[in-house]
């Protein structure tokens, strides 16, 4: 319990840094130290198919920002936005932390999942009936593709739409029509 | 010569088959050990990523043209929507049905049945949506520097400003 507790004020720590740094690559490499954390943090709470998604996708994450952020300015906002943004910050900080209390109040306590205890759940059908039904031994595999299915295919559907409208809007040609259309 | 120092092209040659095969290995087995199609995609595409930050972009646009890998994610993810669809049709009335392992439990193809079939759909699609993302981040750079007006004064004088 006491690694939660060391990766929790480490990624705290990180935070810290990613937000108050002035260097804008400092703050990029900050942000992934707290990816990783968290991909620790799953690997110790017994989750491997999670903590490798994250760690990959952290550094897939990584190299984008950096690329992206690395040849950039800096802009800083001052005087009476930067009070309108404060204050709105503060508001949404207290109003989630406020409901974050109140949720992990009403939480069963940490490793006792309250499925586990009611018959005929369906968590507790995934898991005693999983192989049978599907063949499949790693049972986030036979959850993702069998029996929430229909959720990965809206997952997919979703990265496929995005990915085309991204390369639409950011391609080459476009911009060159553009600029001739301009001139 | 684009890209980087020759130390980081001869590492990269030596590391890139394994991180292809270790990304396969992780699209292959995802059914019984941790993993699937979205981080096997994705270390498939950090593969494409580490080439093109090692060699520069041209040397990943003539193995992989985006308009080759535009057409390989439309399908992948016309597949996995033809695998739903072919749940439909074989089973009883049931869309995403696993078919192959409840009606012809022979021909199940790794253990899955249609679950590999659908990781292999979705780690297409992964892998070729992140390696279109990098690939136009590159381009819009590119792009974006020449056309900024900044462009032409050193970086440390515009710090300074």
């Amino acid at each position: 319990m006491t690694i939660f507790y060391i990766l929790f004020l480490f990624m705290l720590v990180a935070a810290i840094i990613a937000v108050e740094t002035k260097k804008l690559l400092g703050s990029v490499i900050c942000i992934g130290a707290i990816g990783f954390g968290v991909s620790l943090m799953f690997l110790f709470l017994r989750a491997p198919d999670i903590a490798i998604t994250q760690i990959v996708v952290e550094i897939l994450g990584l190299i984008i920002l950096i690329r992206a952020t690395i040849a950039r300015d800096l802009t800083f906002i001052s005087g009476d936005r930067e009070f309108f943004g404060v204050v709105v910050s503060v508001v949404i900080v207290l109003v989630i932390f406020l409901a974050g209390v109140h949720i992990f109040e009403t939480l069963p306590e940490f490793g006792t999942p309250i499925f586990a205890e009611t018959t005929g759940s369906a968590s507790q059908t995934y898991i005693s009936e999983g192989f049978q039904k599907t063949g499949a031994a790693n049972i986030v595999s036979a959850v993702i593709l069998d029996f929430r299915a229909y959720d990965t295919l809206g997952e997919t559907t979703i990265l496929f739409t995005s990915i085309l409208g991204a390369t639409v809007l950011l391609r080459k040609k476009s911009r060159k029509l553009l600029g001739e259309v301009d001139a | 010569m684009s890209g980087m120092t020759i130390i980081v092209k001869t590492i990269c040659n030596w590391v890139k088959v394994l991180i292809l095969l270790f990304g396969l290995y992780i699209i292959l087995f995802g059914h019984a050990t941790p993993g699937g199609g979205f981080a096997g995609g994705v270390i498939l595409a950090g593969t494409y990523v580490l080439i093109m930050l090692a060699f520069g972009r041209e040397a990943v646009e003539k193995n992989l043209s985006p308009s080759l890998a535009g057409k390989l994610l439309s399908v992948g993810a016309a597949s996995f929507g033809l695998i739903a669809l072919a749940g439909f049709l074989f089973g009883r009335d049931k869309f995403l049905w696993n078919f192959i392992y409840q009606k012809w439990p022979d021909f199940k193809f790794l253990g899955g049945g249609t679950i590999d079939l659908a990781e292999f759909a979705i780690g297409l699609v992964v892998t070729m949506s992140l390696y279109l993302v990098i690939f136009t981040i590159s381009v819009y750079c590119r792009d974006f520097k020449c056309r900024d007006k900044q462009c032409d004064i050193p970086v440390k004088e515009r710090e300074q400003n």
